[in-house]
């Protein structure tokens, strides 16, 4: 083979390594930005963040992954992202749409409400009809285990906040849940309406937050899939100085 | 007539020449080695990682030093006859003749498989007891540990005493969490510790293998699904810690951290009995299953069946249900 050939030969086989790496870049690292940012700004020292968590989503892809949505501020969307900010040292009162059946915690600790303010939820059901079941109860506890009524949990590890979230009422989940997503109070599901408040960190920074519950059906241990997507079933909260 | 059976005078000068400049490199060789052996002891010792938080990390910085001051020498000597081969033991501008042939030299042999066996035999014998004597040097020994450390094996836990403290570590995906026995079984997403108090770790996961890595207690042990892997420490100092996982488990593998602290024995007693206290009250000891060494997570003890049996669980771990199917997990 000539000089000129193996130049060649070498340059395209550096072109191809190249042009690999970019498209992973680009395919992978590019992709995993484009999830958008819900911004909470806060009114009267406390912001209000609206999140739903439903056993099905509305992508074309993974449409039976279970996920978390994002509701925006302003026009009340309900975005398939679990990346929001919050401003730094403000009460962060949360409202989490339970939209999804019950899934028993693997330790049954987390059934314990930690980090809130005063340490409960505010818990009220649903049936299909978006009429009430019974009164809005505060617990400071939801025994995953006893009656199966937890669905998913709400956990920023390094602030120490561990929140299960309530599910349906199990019985009056079967065959009952939100099959649209994302779901509406009027759209025919089952579901919980829980609010919690914490205080934001006084520094800004980057908080991971985490489903604790194996929900990813399918896959080994069910802590695949959206357990391991960013967007699913974990996201960041990012504090903003105000 | 070769030069070997008359030697030359020139010949012999260039030996007697050579052979001072060996010694001279030996002597070299000996007083780096020793100032490096004192400045690795007296100078890095008392800063090498992980420091001496307990009996277990105390051992590991003295072993990384007893290493250091092995391996100094060792590579000292290979330093310097590097620099005599490029500054003397080399061919000179416009010599292009052959060099001296080479043969067999006992003494040189014997000298190196004797001197190499040593630092081996010593590394072996160092590292065994350096294994044993620290109980297990903080490793995770397994359930059935043969280095067992000495103390109490007690249900309830007294301050001041020699009762060894019951620690169970448990890992998830992506999180810890830690139970005390002699303390009802109670659970913390904290680990805190009494200082100068025999510990034991009983480290098990509930999803993949974790690695319970608390570095400046110098305990490292996996955390394997249904296995308790048992680990040895005694604190020496109050301080805070950092836990953090050292196995690749998932995407928050790099996040599954959490604090630690080691206190006075008696905060370290008004504490666990306040977090009993309140897990009795709040009703989370009783939503926590019966402590046992591992736990099986398809397992509900306090219904007795497996979650996917359970009437009303809508999902398990690892099973599937179609978007056609509403009862989705």
């Amino acid at each position: 083979m000539s000089l000129t050939a193996r130049v060649a030969a070498l340059i395209v086989a550096f072109l191809c390594v190249v042009g690999v790496g970019v498209f992973v870049a680009v395919y992978y690292i590019g992709s995993a930005n484009q999830l958008p940012t819900v911004a909470y700004t806060a009114s009267g020292g406390v912001v209000n963040v609206a999140l739903q968590e439903d056993p099905q989503n509305n992508s074309t892809t993974t449409p039976d992954w279970v996920t978390y949505y994002t509701q925006d501020p302003t026009t009340k969307q309900w975005l398939h992202t679990t990346l929001f900010s919050v401003p730094a040292g403000t009460r962060v009162n949360v409202t989490i749409y339970g939209y999804d059946g019950c899934t028993p915690l693997r330790n049954n600790y987390w059934s314990k409400v930690q980090g809130t303010l005063g340490n409960v939820v505010t818990v009220q059901q649903f049936n299909k009809n978006n009429r009430p079941l019974g009164l809005t109860t505060t617990e400071s506890l939801i025994n995953s285990w006893a009656t199966c009524s937890v669905g998913h949990t709400f956990a920023i590890p390094d602030l120490g906040l561990y929140v299960p979230v309530a599910s349906p009422n199990a019985q009056n989940s079967v065959n009952n849940l939100c099959s649209n997503s994302p779901c509406t109070p009027a759209s025919g599901g089952a579901y919980s309406l829980e609010k919690f408040s914490f205080m934001s960190p006084s520094q800004p920074g980057s908080y991971r937050w985490q489903c604790l519950i194996p929900c990813g059906g399918g896959f080994l241990n069910g802590n695949g899939g959206p357990m391991q997507t960013l967007g699913w079933m974990a996201g960041f909260m990012n504090v903003v100085s105000t | 007539m070769s030069s070997a059976e008359i030697p030359l005078p020139a010949g012999r000068h260039a030996a007697e020449r050579e052979q001072r400049r060996i010694w001279w490199l030996v002597a070299v060789w000996l007083l780096l080695s020793l100032a490096a052996c004192l400045v690795i002891w007296f100078v890095w010792y008392p800063h090498l990682p992980p420091g001496d938080m307990t009996t277990s990390a105390r051992h590991q910085q003295f072993d990384i030093a007893v290493l250091a001051v092995t391996a100094a020498p060792v590579i000292l000597g290979v330093f310097c006859y590097f620099a005599y081969v490029l500054v003397v033991f080399r061919a000179r501008p416009g010599d292009d003749s052959d060099g001296a042939p080479i043969y067999g030299n006992a003494k040189i042999q014997a000298a190196w498989i004797i001197g190499t066996s040593m630092i081996v035999l010593w590394l072996f014998v160092f590292g065994t007891v350096e294994l044993i004597v620290p109980a297990g040097a903080g490793a995770g020994e397994g359930a059935s540990p043969i280095w067992k450390q000495s103390g109490a094996q007690t249900v309830a836990w007294t301050p001041g005493t020699n009762d060894i403290l019951q620690v169970q570590v448990i890992g998830q995906q992506w999180t810890w969490s830690y139970r005390y026995p002699q303390f009802g079984g109670m659970e913390s997403t904290v680990l805190d510790l009494p200082v100068n108090t025999p510990i034991t770790f009983h480290v098990t996961s509930l999803d993949v293998i974790h690695s319970f890595w608390p570095y400046l207690l110098g305990v490292k042990a996996d955390a394997n699904p249904q296995v308790d892997n048992v680990a040895y420490t005694t604190a020496r100092q109050t301080g805070s810690f950092i836990v953090r996982c050292n196995e690749l488990c998932g995407i928050w593998h790099g996040a599954m951290t959490s604090n630690g602290t080691v206190m006075t024995p008696v905060a370290f007693k008004v504490w666990a009995t306040a977090v009993q206290a309140r897990e009795k009250a709040n009703g989370t000891l009783a939503a926590l299953p019966p402590y046992a060494l591992t736990y099986d997570p398809t397992v509900i003890p306090q219904l007795g069946k497996d979650l996917v049996n359970v009437v009303g669980v809508t999902g398990a771990p690892g099973y599937f249900y179609g978007p056609g199917n509403p009862v989705t997990p």
